[in-house]
This record gives C-alpha cells, sequence and structure tokens, in this order.
C-alpha cells in the first residue's frame, strides 16, 4: 500500500523572537524539531507499513532546515522524503497550506491509499489542515485518531469525540488525523540520522514543480490579514521577587505567609 | 452574483447540539453573533441539522437566533461530517450568510475545516474576541504563533468569513421564551453524496473528572521544570499543600504529565484561590484556562516570560530549585506544629 504522512517542523521552544513591525515570528532564530503529534503520525504509518507491505512518502512544507526532520523520517523508515520550499509559499494559512499539500500529493504520490498527519501542531494547534487536505483531495476523514486497523482494504479507527468513543470505517483512499495518545514514537536508531543522508530518495520541490496557482499559495493565497499584534493580556505586574531559590521562599513566605496559609488552610506561621 | 448582495449577508452559527448540557457553545456564539449583527443591521441565522430537532430549534430562538434553517431527516441521527459539509455549503451558496461561526468542538472543528475548503474561504481557529470596527470590518482576535501573542485578522475580500470559537468564550444571553423567530425548514437533498466514513459504533463516555476544574489550589508545571524526574517533585509539593497539579501541553507531550492534567484552551480550564506556576512562559494556549486564579504565584528563570507578567508574585529563579526548597520549608514549618 501507498502511505503518506506529513511531518512539520516546530519551534522547540516555547518563546520564539518575534519582529514587532511585521509580527511574524522569526523562526530562523529557534531550534527546530519535529511536531510531537507529527511523530506519532509517523509511527502509525511505520506500523501499518511493516504490517502491510508498501512505500512510505514523507512530506514537509517549510524552510530548507526542514530537511532534518524529514532525514529523520528517512532513518526511522520512511522510502521517500519530499520537502516543499519556497518562499512564495510561505506565511500560508491553513487552506492555503493544505492547497500546498494536495499538490504534492497529485505530484509525487497521486495513486497513495491513506494520508496521515498529526492532529494538531504545537505552534499553532489549529487542527484544521488535515480537514482542509481532505476536502482539497475529497477524501473520507476522521481526526484525533487513537487506534487504526486495516483490514481487507477497510480502514477502522477509534477516536474520542465531544464524549463519544466513535468507531469509523473508511474505504481507502482516506486521510487521518493522529493524536498523541496511541502510537508511542520510536526512537531513531543509533547513527541513524546520518546514515539516512544516504538512505532513502530526497527531493526538493518548488511551486513550479507543483505547478501551484501562486494566487492560492503562501501569504498571497491566504485570506486573513493581520490589523495588529501584541502579547496576550492578563498582566496583572504584581511583585518581583529575585535571588538564590531558599531565599526567594522564605522572602514569598515572610511577604505573603498569612495569605497563602489561608488559601491552603494550613499554618505556615514558621519561627516568630 | 454582486458584491452587494453578498455584503448583505446574515451572521450565522452552526446549531451544535450534541453534549448540550456539559457544552453550551452554539448559544455562547448566538449572543455574540447577535452583536455582530446589531453592529451590522442584518440578523442572526442558525443551522441546525439532525432528526427530530424541534427543541433546539425553540431553544436557539429564545437565545438570539432570527432565522432556524432546519434539516430533519431520520439519516441525519447522528453526526455525520461529509453530510454536514455538503448541506452547510449548499445553504451558504443559498443565503450568502457574511459570517459564520462554529463551536471549537471536536466535530465543529472539523465540519469547520471542511466547509471553508468547499467554500474557498479563509478559517480563524480558537478565537479569544470577535468585533465589528469602527469601519464596519469583522476583526477576528486569534492567538498566533505558539500562543504567546494575540493577533487581530481582518479577511479583505474572502466571504463568508469564518472562525471557531471554543466554549466558555462568550456568555449566552438569558432564555427569553418571548423571542420569535423565522423557521425555515428543508428538505433533505436527494443529490447528497454517500457519506464515505461510516459511523459503526458510538458511545457516550462519561465527562471526565473534574478534580481539577474544581480544587482551590492548583500547582501548573510546565517545561521549565527540566526534566520528568524534577517534574515529579510538582507531585510532593501538591501533597504537602493539599493541591491539585495542571500542566501546559508541551509537558504532555513529553510525557511528564497525563492528558487529564492539560490546563488551557484543549484542556481544563481552573478556578483556583491559589495557583502556583511553576517554569511556564505563559502561551495563551494555557493562561486562558487560569483567567479565574484569585492569587497567582509564578516562578521562572526568566522575569520577562508572559506569565511572570500575569503573577501577583512573580519568582525569577530556577523553577524546579524553587519548588524543591518550598517542599523543604513546608515540611519543617508543618512537622513543628505537630
Amino acid at each position: 500500500m501507498k502511505l503518506v504522512v506529513f511531518l512539520k517542523q516546530v519551534p522547540a521552544v516555547t518563546e520564539i523572537p518575534w519582529d514587532p513591525a511585521s509580527g511574524r515570528l522569526r523562526r530562523e532564530k529557534a531550534p527546530g524539531m519535529m511536531n510531537p503529534a507529527c511523530r506519532h503520525a509517523l509511527e502509525a504509518a511505520l506500523i501499518l507499513k511493516e504490517q502491510h507491505g508498501g512505500e512510505l512518502t514523507a512530506i514537509s512544507m517549510g524552510p530548507p532546515a526542514a530537511e532534518e526532520i524529514l532525514r529523520e523520517a528517512l532513518a526511522l523508515g520512511a522510502d521517500r522524503a519530499v520537502l516543499l520550499s519556497d518562499a512564495r509559499l510561505a506565511g500560508a494559512d491553513t487552506p492555503a497550506t493544505s492547497y500546498t499539500l494536495s499538490l504534492a500529493v497529485r505530484a509525487v504520490c497521486p495513486d497513495c491509499d491513506l494520508l496521515l498527519l498529526g492532529n494538531q501542531t504545537s505552534d499553532s494547534e489549529t487542527g484544521q489542515v488535515g480537514p482542509h487536505l481532505a476536502e482539497e483531495l475529497d477524501l473520507p476523514s476522521a481526526i484525533n485518531v487513537e487506534e487504526l486497523k486495516l483490514e481487507g482494504g477497510v480502514l477502522r479507527v477509534k477516536r474520542l469525540c465531544d464524549n463519544f468513543l466513535e468507531t469509523l470505517e473508511m474505504d481507502l483512499p482516506a486521510l487521518v488525523t493522529i493524536n498523541t495518545q496511541g502510537h508511542p514514537p520510536r526512537q531513531v536508531p543509533l547513527g541513524g540520522v546520518e546514515d539516512a543522508f544516504s538512505r532513502g530518495e530526497f527531493l526538493v520541490l518548488d511551486a513550479e514543480d507543483l505547478k501551484a496557482d501562486l494566487a492560492r499559495v503562501g501569504m498571497a493565497g491566504s485570506a486573513g490579514r493581520i490589523v495588529k499584534v501584541y502579547p496576550a493580556g492578563g498582566e496583572r505586574r504584581g511583585e518581583l521577587i529575585k535571588g538564590a531559590p531558599k531565599r526567594c521562599v522564605l522572602e514569598l513566605l515572610e511577604r505573603h505567609g498569612d495569605r497563602l496559609g489561608g488559601y491552603l488552610r494550613k499554618d505556615l506561621g514558621g519561627e516568630r | 452574483m454582486s458584491r452587494r448582495q453578498r455584503e448583505d449577508g446574515a451572521v450565522w452559527v452552526f446549531g451544535d447540539y450534541r453534549n448540550y448540557f456539559q457544552n453550551r457553545v452554539t448559544l455562547q456564539l448566538l449572543a455574540r453573533a447577535r452583536e455582530l449583527a446589531a453592529r451590522l443591521d442584518t440578523k442572526v441565522a442558525v443551522v441546525v441539522m439532525g432528526y427530530r430537532v424541534g427543541r433546539w430549534v425553540r431553544e436557539y430562538v429564545a437565545h438570539g437566533a432570527d432565522v432556524v434553517y432546519v434539516v430533519d431527516h431520520p439519516s441525519l441521527k447522528y453526526y455525520l461530517v461529509q453530510t454536514y459539509t455538503r448541506l452547510m455549503e449548499r445553504l451558504a451558496g443559498e443565503h450568502q450568510p457574511r459570517i459564520i461561526l462554529v463551536g471549537a468542538t471536536g466535530f465543529g472543528k472539523e465540519l469547520a475545516a471542511r466547509l471553508a475548503s468547499r467554500l474557498g474561504t479563509g478559517l480563524t481557529a480558537d478565537c479569544v474576541d470577535l468585533t465589528i470596527d469602527e469601519k464596519g470590518r469583522f476583526i477576528q482576535t486569534a492567538p498566533s504563533f505558539g500562543g504567546n501573542l494575540l493577533a487581530q485578522i481582518m479577511i479583505p475580500t474572502a466571504r463568508p468569513q469564518m472562525a471557531t470559537v471554543r466554549p466558555g468564550t462568550f456568555q449566552e444571553l438569558p432564555h427569553d421564551d418571548s423571542r420569535r423567530g423565522e423557521v425555515i425548514k428543508l428538505p433533505l437533498p436527494g443529490d447528497l453524496p454517500p457519506e464515505k466514513a461510516r459511523l459503526i459504533h458510538s458511545r457516550r463516555v462519561k465527562p471526565r473528572r473534574r478534580k481539577l476544574e474544581k480544587a482551590r489550589v492548583v500547582i501548573c508545571g510546565g517545561r521549565g521544570m527540566g526534566s520528568k524526574k524534577k517534574f515529579k517533585n510538582l507531585y510532593e509539593l501538591a501533597r504537602l499543600m493539599g493541591a491539585q497539579v495542571g500542566a501546559t501541553r508541551p509537558v504532555v507531550y513529553q510525557g511528564w504529565a497525563p492528558e487529564e492534567a492539560l490546563v488551557g484552551q484543549a484542556g481544563r480550564d481552573i478556578h483556583p484561590e491559589v495557583l502556583f506556576s511553576f517554569g511556564i512562559s505563559g502561551a495563551i494556549q494555557h493562561t486562558a484556562g487560569i483567567h479565574d486564579a484569585q492569587f497567582i504565584v509564578a516562578v521562572n528563570k526568566n522575569p520577562a516570560a508572559q506569565m511572570m507578567k500575569m503573577a501577583d508574585v512573580a519568582i525569577a529563579a530556577d523553577a524546579n530549585q524553587v519548588c524543591l526548597a518550598l517542599i523543604r520549608e513546608l515540611k519543617a514549618r508543618l512537622e513543628k506544629k505537630k
């Protein structure tokens, strides 16, 4: 069977420098990693490949540095990696991203049986790319899948959706997004990523290779325009305590011991 | 169709009635839709699809809908995403709403994304505010770029303008039985493509435990705790304090804490009297769940972290070290009292 897994490189830190003028993140300033849910999707794909044979293609859209996570996928057992990298693809919203990914499927794996994605990314958490992509390619889909099984060409999935534990069946081709509850990801074998530089096929495609309608990709293809960006609010700006940890704790209890003791229903008086 | 016609469209809400008693997101969206519609001088419409949905039709009118489009048919007894998408697409094609709001439930998120693709429009996820500005533009405020920032977004040309909103973001209006609405019953079209994902089994599971939501004292930990082993120290502190432990998304991803401990947009909303926050930067995905905390003590090496700005007391030091020092100090003081 032909499997496609979509991977995204996300910042490995929670705070990323940003440009106040444009409101854009300066992603190049932050170290990257494979999005956690994508790891689980990759694991699900690798298990299916082991069980049913076939070919696994990993696709990522991102800057050239995203090659790293694709090499990791090759090291773990993907047969082929495709990086969609072109400045014109940057700044895409979720529909523009999904359109671009759909072109990649048509270009490199038009007859694939199953598409797998992470259920959301740690840097934007919209969870929208999977269902958009299913609609672009007119495929049945299930999001937030925890378990999946393939038997006789029928995919059976289990997922929790709004307090309902659902079992769905889909004929192939189909699309699923995988949550982080099942499919604990395997580790990269020792020397794996280095080996992967000689293993598997690695393709880089740009907007021309994809035959993309430039009005539908990147920032140009995105519906929204940012009016204003500001730090997430709710600021109380209370008092600051700094110094050695023990000193900080004593100061906290000295200033607020009575109040905290009240909340905890305990006497935190200490030696007085 | 002319641009003018399109701009006359109503504000639509998807009628998501499943889990009604736990989740009143549709009523909350109707309340905000009323404000938007008043500013735009248009109507609020809600779309209800399902089987025997009369009670929801009445409920939505009482909570602010001027128009209800109803498709009531036995084959719609269960939520089916492809069928619902096609129905909404056709209705939107006929009536040209200018705005469509969808509750960010599991089903709503999938439906909204599919519908936006079919309508060739954008979709802003998890909006925390929706307003009409002085120029009459629809402004969506949503977490952006990892959640440390909020972005105000406008949609210059794509219509309808679509947004999802998490349950609990807006306040519902009081139930008003005297409100009257126009109910438009529509037949199920015979030419809808068959649903390709077949629902084999669906079982309601018990809503998750609410220990964390109800706790008076909560300790939340983030990646700044340093490791899974160090994160365990928070549990010891929690035992001493009689507190519950919550966690951020990165911590849950790394397996330092279980999914049930997740606090924030995708997890629990907490309402403690006191919140201790250890090693948390303060991304909105997390802080959206802690606004009701009365008193916040935050510990983070970085005094400029958003979480520190949100705190009543901000301790600029290593989170794990402070946790250990606090454990020692509390032990000493509480032992002495015995």
